[in-house]
């Protein structure tokens, strides 16, 4: 327990000292959500739905798990790979499962830190009720966070190097946030658009976070979407499991 | 007891043999050098003592245990220098120092490590600002901070410049007086002639010789004298030189002659590795 709480300081540390990762796992949802609620938070909505403000909030904390707990962890997880640092740690008196465990809780406190930022943005800014259902929203938030560091984890088994990391990742995860309907309802969307976000597991993580909080359901109220966000987060385990290296790339 | 122990170490890798049945022992406080030109092996067997790489055949012990099966206990007491820095970037060499000495029991005194390895000035400077040098001199201290028994140095010095070098070596002679074992590698031969108190010099996957570098160097018999007589250089070999030189030596005193630029020596290391690798 002491070991756990020792690296996971000095996860919080290396992430908020790496101004890159910072900026674009953390900062982003919170920069979009200013710039995408300034534009059309206001606007009304097609079937009597009310202001946009409210889904571009939960679609922000949506893309928020995205960016935190899929694409930081992964890249940070290769990176770490293939400079030799995961190689060294496992050769120190650390257990495996602490640090990984460390490092998965530091990525927790930092997708937690972004969700309250944009909450709180969302009522000081754009008039957004706070969400009530706060233990139906704690629920959604870490389903959605450990489906998606599974995922996280899962991916970095497909990238092989470190330059390749921010590419390969961003290229999965930047398409997603945008076809899952983060930014905008996907109920506009061509009718392939539509068929591809389906399958996708941000569409029903962001659709949970939407009930929940906009539309004040309980989070096992769409078992369909929490199925489909189980089932992604069970294939990145499975890929966590099998592929995960401690060691670089031979050369 | 020793504290490390080879016997009839293989490995291969697909149809390659990396190791063809290697033996050697390390005894305690001893520095001990794996030396050998690259792709002789020398990599592929610190890697199995540190528990990496798994073997194909043979039985090793380090401190005793099996570095295959025994993980947490064996990890406290020995210490690792990879071929390659590893080291987050972000932190300072003081932070990395006490990050690591927080996941071992009885870690050394996070500035007693910054004073032996020498990062004085720049233990509170970020990581990525230190010079390739000083990176691998706090991959040393990272090595020494859990207050290992033994420690693991693969390359301490490559692509180092000679004052780099020569600070490195200050170091790794500070740790054999605080008694900790060393296995080194190394293909530089004065790194292994400065620093091993014995040394195996590795080809092929085999072992070719063990020894301290004076016995290596001794081993071979012959000495050479050199001298110039009518302005005429003689180089004579002989398995005998003290009775040799006395004979010279008296001759010229006989004759009233000095033995212009009298030379005496023993074969370098550098020598008798060349002739021993084959290269």
């Amino acid at each position: 327990m002491r070991l756990f709480w020792h690296e996971l300081r000095a996860e919080q540390r290396l992430f908020w000292r790496n101004r890159e990762a910072a900026f674009f796992t953390f900062f982003l949802p919170v920069i979009f959500f200013l710039i995408f609620g300034s534009i059309y938070g206001n606007t009304q909505m097609s079937h009597h739905q009310g202001r946009a403000a409210p889904f571009l909030e939960a679609g922000m904390i949506g893309y928020g798990v995205a960016a935190t707990c899929f694409a930081g962890l992964g890249i940070t997880l290769v990176v770490r790979r293939e400079s030799g640092v995961l190689k060294r740690i496992r050769a120190t008196p650390l257990p495996a499962a602490t640090y990984l465990l460390a490092v998965l809780a530091s990525t927790f406190v930092v997708f937690v830190i972004e969700a309250l930022i944009i909450i709180a943005i969302g009522r000081i800014l754009f008039s957004v009720a706070i969400p009530h259902g706060v233990f139906s929203l704690a629920v959604t938030l870490v389903l959605g966070a450990l489906a998606f560091a599974a995922m996280g984890v899962g991916i970095t088994s497909a990238v092989r190097s470190s330059e390749g990391s921010s590419a390969v990742i961003n290229a999965v995860y930047l398409p997603m946030a945008i076809i899952s309907g983060t930014f905008f309802t996907p109920k506009s969307y061509p009718e392939f658009l539509r068929v591809i976000a389906e399958a996708l597991p941000l569409t029903h993580f962001t659709q949970l976070t939407r009930d929940v909080m906009v539309h004040h359901q309980h989070f096992w109220s769409d078992w369909g979407a929490i199925s489909v966000v189980l089932l992604w987060g069970a294939i990145g385990l499975i890929a966590a499991v099998r592929g995960f290296r401690w060691q670089p790339q031979e050369g | 007891m020793s504290v490390v122990s080879v016997n009839g170490l293989r490995k291969s890798y697909g149809n390659v043999e990396a190791l063809r049945g290697i033996d050697f022992q390390i005894e305690p406080g001893e520095v001990f050098g794996l030396l050998g030109p690259n792709g002789a092996g020398k990599t592929t067997t610190i890697e199995i003592l540190e528990g990496y790489r798994k073997r194909d055949g043979g039985e090793i012990e380090v401190l005793g245990a099996d570095p295959e099966r025994s993980t947490g206990a064996l990890r406290e007491r020995i210490g690792i220098v990879l071929q390659s820095s590893s080291l987050y970037p972000n932190l300072t060499a003081r932070e990395s120092l006490a990050l690591f000495a927080g996941y071992y029991t009885e870690p050394r005194d996070v500035d007693e490590v910054v004073e032996i390895v020498g990062l004085g000035e720049k233990a509170g400077s970020r990581v990525r600002t230190l010079s390739g040098g000083q990176k691998r001199r706090l991959d040393l201290g990272l090595a020494l901070v859990g207050n290992p028994e033994l420690i693991f140095l693969d390359e301490p010095t490559t692509g180092f410049d000679p004052g780099a070098r020569r600070a490195a070596w200050e170091t790794i002679r500070n740790l054999r007086s605080l008694g900790t074992t060393v296995l080194l590698t190394t293909h530089y031969l004065d790194e292994a002639e400065q620093l091993a108190d014995r040394v195996a010099v590795l080809r092929d996957g085999q072992i070719v010789r063990v020894g301290s570098p004076a016995e290596l160097t001794g081993g071979s018999s012959e000495t050479e004298i050199r001298y110039r007589r009518d302005g005429e250089e003689i180089v004579e070999q002989t398995a005998n030189p003290t009775q040799r030189l006395n004979e010279l030596t008296g001759e010229a005193l006989a004759r009233g002659e000095e033995l212009e630029g009298l030379e005496v020596r023993r074969p370098t290391l550098e020598e008798v590795y060349l002739e021993l690798t084959g290269e």
